[in-house]
Protein backbone atom coordinates (compact mmCIF):
# COMPACT_ATOMS: atom_id res chain seq x y z
CA UNK A 1 0.00 0.00 0.00
CA UNK A 2 2.78 2.41 0.95
CA UNK A 3 4.40 1.99 -2.49
CA UNK A 4 1.22 3.16 -4.26
CA UNK A 5 0.82 6.07 -1.84
CA UNK A 6 4.44 7.12 -2.37
CA UNK A 7 3.94 7.04 -6.15
CA UNK A 8 0.79 9.20 -5.88
CA UNK A 9 2.60 11.64 -3.54
CA UNK A 10 5.56 11.97 -5.92
CA UNK A 11 3.25 12.60 -8.90
CA UNK A 12 1.23 15.24 -6.98
CA UNK A 13 4.44 17.01 -5.89
CA UNK A 14 5.72 16.94 -9.49
CA UNK A 15 2.46 18.50 -10.72
CA UNK A 16 2.75 21.23 -8.05
CA UNK A 17 6.32 21.87 -9.24
CA UNK A 18 5.04 22.24 -12.83
CA UNK A 19 2.39 24.77 -11.73
CA UNK A 20 5.03 26.73 -9.76
CA UNK A 21 7.29 26.69 -12.84
CA UNK A 22 4.39 28.19 -14.82
CA UNK A 23 4.30 31.14 -12.40
CA UNK A 24 8.10 31.41 -12.56
CA UNK A 25 7.88 31.69 -16.35
CA UNK A 26 4.89 34.04 -16.56
CA UNK A 27 5.92 36.54 -13.85
CA UNK A 28 4.58 39.23 -14.31
CA UNK A 29 6.93 41.06 -11.86
CA UNK A 30 10.33 40.05 -10.44
CA UNK A 31 9.02 39.50 -6.87
CA UNK A 32 6.46 37.03 -8.32
CA UNK A 33 9.32 35.01 -9.73
CA UNK A 34 11.19 35.09 -6.40
CA UNK A 35 8.08 33.80 -4.59
CA UNK A 36 7.82 31.02 -7.18
CA UNK A 37 11.52 30.13 -6.66
CA UNK A 38 10.91 29.98 -2.90
CA UNK A 39 7.97 27.59 -3.34
CA UNK A 40 9.99 25.47 -5.80
CA UNK A 41 12.82 25.13 -3.22
CA UNK A 42 10.35 23.95 -0.55
CA UNK A 43 8.68 21.50 -2.96
CA UNK A 44 12.07 20.06 -3.98
CA UNK A 45 12.92 19.53 -0.30
CA UNK A 46 9.59 17.69 0.04
CA UNK A 47 10.36 15.53 -3.01
CA UNK A 48 13.81 14.60 -1.65
CA UNK A 49 12.37 13.75 1.78
CA UNK A 50 9.66 11.51 0.28
CA UNK A 51 12.19 9.71 -1.93
CA UNK A 52 14.42 9.23 1.15
CA UNK A 53 11.52 7.40 2.77
CA UNK A 54 10.71 5.42 -0.40
CA UNK A 55 14.26 4.19 -1.06
CA UNK A 56 15.28 3.85 2.65
CA UNK A 57 18.31 5.95 1.68
CA UNK A 58 19.01 8.10 4.76
CA UNK A 59 21.70 10.19 3.03
CA UNK A 60 18.93 11.96 1.07
CA UNK A 61 17.89 13.73 4.28
CA UNK A 62 21.32 15.44 4.41
CA UNK A 63 20.81 16.53 0.79
CA UNK A 64 17.42 17.94 1.80
CA UNK A 65 19.09 20.01 4.55
CA UNK A 66 21.52 21.48 1.99
CA UNK A 67 18.71 22.32 -0.48
CA UNK A 68 16.70 24.02 2.29
CA UNK A 69 19.74 26.13 3.26
CA UNK A 70 20.53 27.11 -0.35
CA UNK A 71 16.88 27.98 -1.03
CA UNK A 72 16.76 30.36 1.94
CA UNK A 73 20.07 32.06 1.11
CA UNK A 74 19.08 32.39 -2.57
CA UNK A 75 15.73 33.96 -1.69
CA UNK A 76 17.34 36.47 0.69
CA UNK A 77 19.99 37.35 -1.92
CA UNK A 78 17.39 37.90 -4.67
CA UNK A 79 15.21 40.02 -2.37
CA UNK A 80 18.18 42.19 -1.32
CA UNK A 81 19.04 42.63 -4.99
CA UNK A 82 15.51 43.76 -5.84
CA UNK A 83 15.51 46.22 -2.94
CA UNK A 84 18.97 47.59 -3.84
CA UNK A 85 17.97 48.08 -7.49
CA UNK A 86 15.15 50.34 -6.30
CA UNK A 87 17.51 52.88 -4.64
CA UNK B 1 -1.00 0.92 11.88
CA UNK B 2 2.05 3.16 11.64
CA UNK B 3 2.04 2.49 7.88
CA UNK B 4 -1.50 3.90 7.64
CA UNK B 5 -0.51 7.02 9.59
CA UNK B 6 2.55 7.45 7.36
CA UNK B 7 0.41 7.16 4.22
CA UNK B 8 -2.11 9.69 5.55
CA UNK B 9 0.63 12.17 6.52
CA UNK B 10 2.32 11.86 3.12
CA UNK B 11 -0.99 12.32 1.26
CA UNK B 12 -1.87 15.36 3.41
CA UNK B 13 1.58 16.85 2.80
CA UNK B 14 1.38 16.47 -0.98
CA UNK B 15 -2.19 17.86 -0.99
CA UNK B 16 -0.99 20.99 0.85
CA UNK B 17 1.92 21.29 -1.59
CA UNK B 18 -0.53 21.19 -4.51
CA UNK B 19 -2.74 23.75 -2.72
CA UNK B 20 0.26 26.08 -2.34
CA UNK B 21 1.07 25.80 -6.06
CA UNK B 22 -2.56 26.41 -7.07
CA UNK B 23 -2.67 29.45 -4.76
CA UNK B 24 0.52 30.74 -6.38
CA UNK B 25 -1.03 30.32 -9.83
CA UNK B 26 -4.51 31.69 -9.12
CA UNK B 27 -4.10 34.61 -6.66
CA UNK B 28 -4.27 38.18 -8.06
CA UNK B 29 -1.11 39.96 -6.79
CA UNK B 30 2.31 39.25 -5.23
CA UNK B 31 1.25 39.64 -1.61
CA UNK B 32 -1.79 37.33 -1.79
CA UNK B 33 0.23 34.80 -3.80
CA UNK B 34 2.92 34.87 -1.14
CA UNK B 35 0.56 34.28 1.76
CA UNK B 36 -1.10 31.39 -0.12
CA UNK B 37 2.17 29.70 -1.06
CA UNK B 38 4.34 30.10 2.07
CA UNK B 39 1.86 29.01 4.73
CA UNK B 40 0.43 26.03 2.85
CA UNK B 41 3.89 24.83 1.80
CA UNK B 42 5.24 25.04 5.40
CA UNK B 43 2.37 22.86 6.66
CA UNK B 44 2.76 20.49 3.70
CA UNK B 45 6.48 20.04 4.23
CA UNK B 46 5.86 19.49 7.97
CA UNK B 47 3.42 16.68 7.15
CA UNK B 48 5.85 15.09 4.65
CA UNK B 49 8.70 15.24 7.19
CA UNK B 50 6.57 13.71 9.96
CA UNK B 51 5.45 10.91 7.62
CA UNK B 52 9.01 10.12 6.49
CA UNK B 53 10.37 10.22 10.06
CA UNK B 54 7.66 7.73 11.07
CA UNK B 55 8.44 5.55 8.04
CA UNK B 56 12.23 5.40 8.59
CA UNK B 57 11.88 5.20 12.35
CA UNK B 58 15.53 5.33 13.46
CA UNK B 59 16.73 8.17 15.73
CA UNK B 60 19.19 9.67 13.20
CA UNK B 61 16.48 10.13 10.55
CA UNK B 62 13.99 11.52 13.08
CA UNK B 63 16.52 14.12 14.29
CA UNK B 64 17.39 15.11 10.70
CA UNK B 65 13.71 15.41 9.72
CA UNK B 66 13.01 17.48 12.86
CA UNK B 67 15.95 19.80 12.14
CA UNK B 68 14.80 20.34 8.53
CA UNK B 69 11.31 21.13 9.82
CA UNK B 70 12.59 23.57 12.46
CA UNK B 71 14.90 25.26 9.95
CA UNK B 72 12.15 25.72 7.33
CA UNK B 73 9.64 26.97 9.90
CA UNK B 74 12.21 29.55 11.12
CA UNK B 75 13.42 30.76 7.72
CA UNK B 76 10.33 30.73 5.46
CA UNK B 77 8.52 33.57 7.32
CA UNK B 78 11.74 35.64 7.30
CA UNK B 79 12.23 35.04 3.56
CA UNK B 80 8.62 35.91 2.71
CA UNK B 81 8.82 39.07 4.84
CA UNK B 82 11.97 40.19 3.01
CA UNK B 83 10.34 39.54 -0.40
CA UNK B 84 7.18 41.39 0.63
CA UNK B 85 9.21 44.38 1.82
CA UNK B 86 11.27 44.45 -1.39
CA UNK B 87 8.12 44.15 -3.53
CA UNK B 88 6.35 46.95 -1.65
CA UNK B 89 9.36 49.29 -1.81
CA UNK B 90 9.59 48.58 -5.54
CA UNK B 91 5.95 49.73 -5.93
CA UNK B 92 4.61 46.44 -7.24
CA UNK B 93 0.91 47.18 -7.91
CA UNK B 94 -1.52 46.00 -5.23
CA UNK B 95 -4.69 44.14 -6.15
CA UNK B 96 -7.57 46.59 -6.81
CA UNK B 97 -9.61 44.95 -4.02
CA UNK B 98 -6.96 45.79 -1.39
CA UNK B 99 -8.57 47.47 1.64
CA UNK B 100 -5.72 48.43 3.98
CA UNK B 101 -2.37 49.99 3.01
CA UNK B 102 -1.07 51.26 6.36
CA UNK B 103 2.30 52.44 5.08
CA UNK B 104 0.73 54.71 2.45
CA UNK B 105 -1.67 56.12 5.07
CA UNK B 106 1.22 56.82 7.45
CA UNK B 107 3.13 58.64 4.69
CA UNK B 108 0.07 60.74 3.82
CA UNK B 109 -0.41 61.72 7.49
CA UNK B 110 3.27 62.68 7.75
CA UNK B 111 2.97 64.90 4.66
CA UNK B 112 -0.10 66.67 6.05
CA UNK B 113 1.71 67.65 9.27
Amino acid sequence: MLETVTLIVLVVLAVSLLIAFGRLASGPTLPDRIVAMDLIAVLVVGLIVVSAGATQERVFLDAAIVVALLGFIGTIAYARYVEREHD
Amino acid sequence: MSETITALLLLAGSAFGLLAAVGLARMPDVFTRMQASTKASTLGLGCLLAGTALQLGDPASIVRAASIGAFVMLTLPVASHVIARAAYLRDVPLWEGTVIDQRREAERMKNEE
